[in-house]
């Protein structure tokens, strides 16, 4: 087992490092630096005085190493001026300017500014992640539960009208994406033309206080569209255990029905879903920046899409440094759990 | 002119798609007929959902199809007046025309833009799977095959891929910005060339012996590959019949991209599984090359798989293409493409929600239809 996670956690490693220099390479081309200057700088810069600004606050350097320095394994660069005067990547953002750190990097806990919120991205991060943290704990709590129900009932007599019909809906959740789901809520739910104005059609209140009212339609449409996914799996894992030996030798033991299911089904079927259900949270990423945009709900893919329609490149870094270790953590989380769940599977 | 009622809507709507009532039925009749000689096809009919999925997915090819004789309206021009107008809502000017399902935010006709967004959706998504499929197919067969080396370095850089979160690949690969740096013309030169070197292998391998047939087939395959490859990805194309726009090409490439690491798995896992099997050791015993093998054995012997993942896919695909559209990242700001028009309605929702509804509902059934007919033909498939 130790040697499993040492080498699971290492690929962990190479791929979260691959994935950021992708990342950043992607954020820093050549268009996006302009833009940034410009935006910094003046509007009406000239290409001369925009290649100038990008000289001088270290732009310039190779990527690797501007990599290393934002993740904060290469000293910070330094640069002194005709008149003497020393600026550096560290000295614009240490507290005391004149005793600087030589390292200031995301490694030591600096994520940069934001160009957008003004405001530092470590906070912005923290905060944003609290409230989409609160929007999908809600999510998982109503998609989970829902998901393996429908999945054990419809698994449990397999072909039967039940498990025709529940298929069927599951089809119908997996077809229906986020933004068609919650277009259509909102017009039936909050619009004049559906009449019924049970919810309210946007969440932005619900940063503040969460009710009823303005939180439902938001997960619900976001747990809509991955239940489908989870309770087919869910059903298909739960009809394969149903045609096992010890369930018919449980039956001919003359146990009922129902003992069968929730005595020695149920703990044998429930081990896909995990690992699909842990690999799904990644899934819900873009889910959440849909519904986030859609319902007006400052979180962390409201900020995702703030951070790339204005180009702030040191936010857009750190929203993708969280959802790439989201991803990658879920997956060993799920790895790890289905080898501990699952008693056939022994890691030497 | 009067306002149509909800009825009157319902039967011109219902009149309007007559070509296509008249395309389904005889296609669904004449295929029904031939059920018994149309292999995995034919056998969908056994199924009651392969059957819907069926219809829903033709339904939608044929409005693709004959969207000039559908739409009532042409989907870009903006007739003065009828801005933001309730369904039924008579064209001022115009003696007996409607705008059947109101009119848009620029005065467009919604349901004119539906019908001729199904034909971007049906150009774009299945396209853009076949490519994902001969890149995946071309990468996947060797790697679960040789396996070795050559599959450890290609199956972590399909999981660096995969664990990307999506959106965030598509946020940093289309967009304006990015054209500039060639990025996407980098990638378009990598990826279009798969299906050139998938096609000369499977000739390549097939007649390495009759010299006659291996020339022919690929000398075909290498002008017909080169001349679409230089005018899709390069655009320069000398007869200017393969055309991409660039922004389109972006669009295009991203969605290959995303797709073609899940197919290499799924490929991988199948020929990882079919190679243990009795007739790839025959092969293997008459001499027969690996490629091949890998090509003729292996690959026709995975296409059940294969052709279901095909089906859900393209419905994937069409859901991503929404999600780019919902971004505003989608193929031009006029196109009435579908997750376009309903991020445009989006945004006036609660006032007018009639523009944004018939293109969520048109995404939704084709999304449906496939994958209907993705659950109809595995269940079909696996009943033999």
């Amino acid at each position: 087992m130790g040697s499993f996670l040492l080498k699971r956690s290492g690929v962990m490693l190479l791929t979260a490092l691959c994935l950021t220099y992708i990342v950043f390479f992607l954020t820093n081309l050549e268009p996006n630096l302009e833009k940034l200057t410009k935006s910094e700088g003046n509007m009406r810069m000239s290409d001369v005085q925009v290649q100038s600004w990008l000289e001088k606050n270290g732009y310039r350097q190779p990527l690797i190493k501007r990599y290393g320095e934002w993740l904060g394994v290469a000293p910070g660069w330094t640069r002194t001026d005709e008149e003497g005067k020393v600026t550096g990547r560290c000295i614009k953002r240490a507290e005391d300017p004149d005793n600087p750190p030589r390292y200031c990097g995301l490694l030591q806990g600096d994520w940069g500014f934001s160009l957008v919120f003004k405001n530092d991205i470590k906070e912005i991060i923290t905060e944003k992640l609290a409230l989409t943290g609160k929007l999908m704990l809600c999510v998982l709590a109503v998609m989970v539960p829902a998901a393996l129900l429908i999945g054990v009932i419809a698994g449990m007599r397999e072909g039967s009208k039940t498990d025709r019909s529940l298929s069927a809906f599951s089809i119908l959740t997996t077809s229906t994406p986020e933004y068609v789901s919650g277009v259509i809520f909102i017009v039936v739910f909050a619009s004049k033309l559906g009449g019924l104005r049970w919810f309210k059609g946007t969440a932005a209140t619900a940063m503040e206080n969460i009710t009823f009212e303005n939180f439902t339609l938001p997960v619900i449409t976001l747990a809509l569209y991955g239940v489908g996914y989870i309770a087919r799996m869910t059903r298909a894992s739960m009809a394969e255990v149903m045609t096992e030996q010890y369930i018919r030798t449980a039956r001919l033991k003359g146990l009922s029905f129902s003992a069968v299911v929730m005595k020695h089904a149920l703990r044998n079927a429930l081990i896909a879903p995990f690992t699909v259900i842990m690999l799904q949270i990644p899934w819900l990423l873009t889910g959440v920046v849909i519904v986030e945009t859609l319902f007006n709900y400052k979180g962390f893919g409201w900020t995702l899409v703030a951070a790339v329609g204005n180009n702030d490149i040191e936010l857009l870094l750190a929203c993708s440094v969280v959802a790439v270790f989201v991803v990658l953590i879920t997956q060993l989380i799920s790895d790890i759990g289905y080898v501990f769940l699952n008693p056939r599977i022994r890691v030497n | 002119m009067d306002r149509l009622t909800a009825l009157e809507i319902f039967t011109r709507i219902l009149t309007q798609f007559t070509p296509v009532w008249i395309g389904l039925l005889l296609i669904l009749v004449v295929s029904f007929v031939f059920r018994r000689k149309l292999g995995l096809y034919g056998k969908l009919f056994g199924s009651s959902i392969g059957t819907v999925g069926l219809i829903l997915v033709l339904f939608w090819i044929l409005t693709a199809l004959l969207a000039d004789m559908i739409a009532t309206m042409d989907p870009l021009t903006q007739i003065s007046g009828m801005k933001n107008k309730k369904p039924g809502w008579p064209v001022s000017g115009m003696e007996g025309q409607w705008y059947l399902l109101g009119g848009d935010n620029l005065a467009r006709d919604v349901f004119s833009r539906m019908v001729y967004g199904s034909q971007i959706v049906l150009a774009i998504a299945p396209a853009a799977t076949i490519f994902a499929f001969m890149v995946g197919i071309t990468l996947g067969l060797p790697a679960g095959y040789y396996g070795g080396k050559f599959d450890t370095m290609l199956s972590f850089l399909a999981n660096l891929v995969l664990a990307f979160p999506v959106i965030l690949l598509f946020f940093l690969l289309v967009t304006p910005e990015i054209r500039e740096t060639g990025v996407p013309l980098v990638m378009a030169g990598v990826l279009f060339l798969f299906p050139i070197l998938f096609f000369m292998m499977l000739f390549y391998s097939r007649f390495k012996e009759q010299t006659t047939k291996l020339y022919i087939t690929l000398g075909i395959t290498l002008v017909l590959g080169l001349w679409a490859y230089s005018g899709l990805a390069f655009n320069k194309d000398p007869l200017g019949v393969f055309y991409m726009d660039p922004n389109l090409l972006n669009i295009f490439v991203s969605v290959v991209f995303v797709n073609s690491p899940t197919v290499f798995r799924i490929v991988r896992g199948l020929a990882i599984d079919i190679k243990t099997r009795d007739y790839v050791a025959a092969a293997q015993t008459r001499g027969e090359s690996p490629w091949y093998i890998m090509l003729w054995e292996v690959l026709p012997n995975a296409r059940g798989p294969l052709i279901v993942d095909f089906c859900l896919r393209i419905g994937y695909t069409t859901i991503l293409l929404g999600t780019l559209g919902f971004f505003g990242l989608g193929v031009t700001p006029e196109s009435p493409d579908w997750g376009m028009t309903i991020n445009e309605g989006r945004k006036l929702l609660a006032v007018y929600p009639h523009p944004a509804l018939p293109p969520t509902i048109a995404l939704m059934t084709l999304v449906l239809g496939l994958n209907l007919l993705a659950d109809g033909l595995r269940e079909e498939s696996l009943r033999d």
